[in-house]
């Protein structure tokens, strides 16, 4: 076995709509893929066939070499599971939270103790043992939600958009944490739609639109591939934007706008009729040009 | 990996103990944190009905089908203890877990299958329901019931219907889309089912087709055992209302898997 997850044209339908239209993913054993697309691509609904609560209607389905959905159980037994919505329960104290998950991960008795003073340092709560749930603020929620899930010592961990919502100091505290998982070198798949979280933390990124893989490859190689190296930020009024598209459009070049300006990809030569800002392409780029999001 | 072991693993069977060991822990624990509310709601109900009933209609019959009044109500209020912690919160506990706390998706994530999970919270109830359902019978005690030591079987007699009516109520929630339409099983069938199981007036009364409506009713075959363990069993007609009882858990307990698995599988 070498992958941690194995799909192979997974296919899903919800009545006459196609959720999953042929996906193909990989999460190499030890690494940390991103699952990339706007609202709407599929992402949850790949998440949740991978613990069998969703049934693929067509397709093989591999997780850490067990085949789902038949031994699912098996697979659910040595991942954990990092949900997008907050399903702790807000009555229990953290350590209750905890205690409620150990055994349902079946971490053996003799072991409960230590896995849970272990899990309050990984999520740095353990002054907040007594504490319920519903006295904690949204980032220590979010910690003790992952935590909660590698009670039992995942090899292969799901984040389903492990810090939507979040502020940028708490969403950067759990990028450590993800970060420190990974060099322990669990596997994770993580679903997310800030490309920034998906650029520093993945090793490689599946990117979904409509129920598909558009593209796959390194964050890096991905940019060189689709954007270039170098992005022409063009700024001004609308009617200007407008022009500088038509220019860029007679050179071939591909473009994208984002609000206040417009971004010319590939432009490596220039036109001097245009100036603007040069900066360096970022995987948004990528997304955006390949997920149709934002482009007119 | 070289610390591969050279056997595939053992597969996981179904309903595995730790499995249910799990579910049943966090029901133990989240317990430990509303069992005030729950312990009151279940077991009062039950008592004021006893007393009403009691003083209402016992002072107006001294006796009814052969047994004086309090001892007719105040073993058939075992039954109501039943509905009462059984059913109610299996609908509204199965409901706001699915619907507002998200918690089937985090069990269902850890290495639990929905037949363990509707197991092992239909147990948790049960169990708490064959405990709740002697308190009324002990009020009763005080009032005039005589202690019998059949008396000692009653807990086990209520887990077992509790056991039945809580995959009913489950089964409930898992057919409901909105909470809302609790209210359309409540009052078309457990209302009626409550107050037609031999609880309050004995049925031999009632027409005929509502004494064939009770012969169908879980609760009247445990009206009727509870009555009987505590005074006296009556052979094979007793073995007939044990046998609906265990009937009524199994086919419920299936009802509640297969719904719930549609509602939670997609």
């Amino acid at each position: 076995m070498d992958s941690a997850i194995r799909l192979r044209g997974v296919v899903k339908r919800f009545g006459p709509i196609t959720a999953v239209g042929g996906l193909d993913l990989d999460v190499p054993l030890g690494t940390c893929v991103g699952l990339l697309g706007p609202n709407g691509a599929g992402k949850s609904t790949t998440m949740k066939a991978l613990t069998a609560q969703v049934i693929a209607d067509e397709g093989e389905l591999e997780v850490l070499g067990f085949r789902l959905p038949e031994d699912s159980k098996q697979a659910r037994a040595a991942m954990g599971v990092v949900p997008q919505l907050d399903n702790l329960d807000v009555s229990l104290t953290v350590e209750q939270n905890l205690l409620v998950f150990a055994h349902l991960y079946r971490v053996p008795a003799a072991e409960r103790k230590e896995a849970i003073d272990r899990a309050l340092v990984t999520a740095n709560l353990t002054g907040r043992r007594e504490a319920k749930v519903d006295q904690l603020s949204g980032g220590m929620r979010r910690r003790l939600l992952i935590t909660r899930a590698l009670l039992h010592q995942p090899r292969l961990v799901l984040l389903d958009e492990p810090t939507v919502g979040l502020d940028p100091q708490v969403r950067q505290e759990l990028w450590a944490l993800i970060d420190r998982l990974r060099s322990e070198g669990v596997s994770i798949l993580m679903s997310t739609h800030y490309i920034e979280e998906a650029e520093r933390l993945c090793d490689n990124v599946t990117i979904m639109s409509h129920g598909k893989a558009v593209a796959v490859g390194a964050p890096s190689e991905l940019i060189a591939e689709h954007a270039g190296p170098e992005a022409l930020e063009v700024y001004g009024p609308p009617a200007r934007l407008t022009e500088v598209e038509g220019i860029a459009r007679s050179r071939g070049w591909r473009t994208r706008r984002t609000g206040t300006s417009v971004a010319i990809l590939h432009a490596n030569g220039g036109d001097p009729s245009l100036e603007g800002e040069r900066r360096v392409t970022n995987l948004e780029d990528v997304f955006v040009l390949l997920t149709g999001e934002e482009i007119n | 990996m070289a610390l591969a072991p050279a056997a595939e693993p053992r597969r996981l069977g179904r309903l595995e103990r730790a499995a249910l060991q799990g579910v049943m822990v966090r029901e133990v624990v989240n317990y430990s944190s509303f069992w005030r509310s729950s312990t009151f709601s279940s077991t009062v109900d039950p008592t004021i009905y006893l007393l009403a009933f009691g003083f209402g209609f016992g002072s107006l019959v001294s006796s009814v089908a052969g047994y004086s009044y309090i001892d007719f109500v105040g073993t058939g209020i075992v039954a109501t203890t039943v509905l009462f912690s059984g059913a109610f919160p299996a609908m509204y506990s199965t409901f706001v877990k699915y619907e507002f706390q998200h918690t089937y998706d985090a069990i269902l994530a850890a290495p639990v299958d929905t037949e363990e999970l509707v197991t092992g919270e239909g147990l948790w109830i049960a169990a708490r329901t064959g405990v709740y359902g002697c308190v009324p019978m002990l009020v009763a005690v005080a009032f005039g019931l005589d202690p019998s030591w059949g008396m000692l079987l009653v807990p086990f007699i209520a887990g077992l219907a509790g056991l039945g009516w809580a995959f009913f109520g489950i089964f409930i929630a898992a057919k409901s889309k909105a909470i809302e339409s609790f209210s359309y099983w409540q009052s078309g069938l457990l209302t009626p089912m409550f107050l037609v199981a031999g609880t309050f007036f004995p049925i031999d009364r009632l027409p005929t087709w509502a004494q064939i409506a009770a012969n169908v009713n879980p609760l009247y075959h445990c009206v009727e055992l509870v009555r009987h363990a505590v005074f006296g069993f009556e052979g094979w007609a007793d073995i007939g209302h044990l046998a609906f009882l265990i009937t009524f858990a199994l086919v419920a307990w299936r009802l509640a898997i297969k719904f719930m698995e549609r509602k939670l599988i997609l």
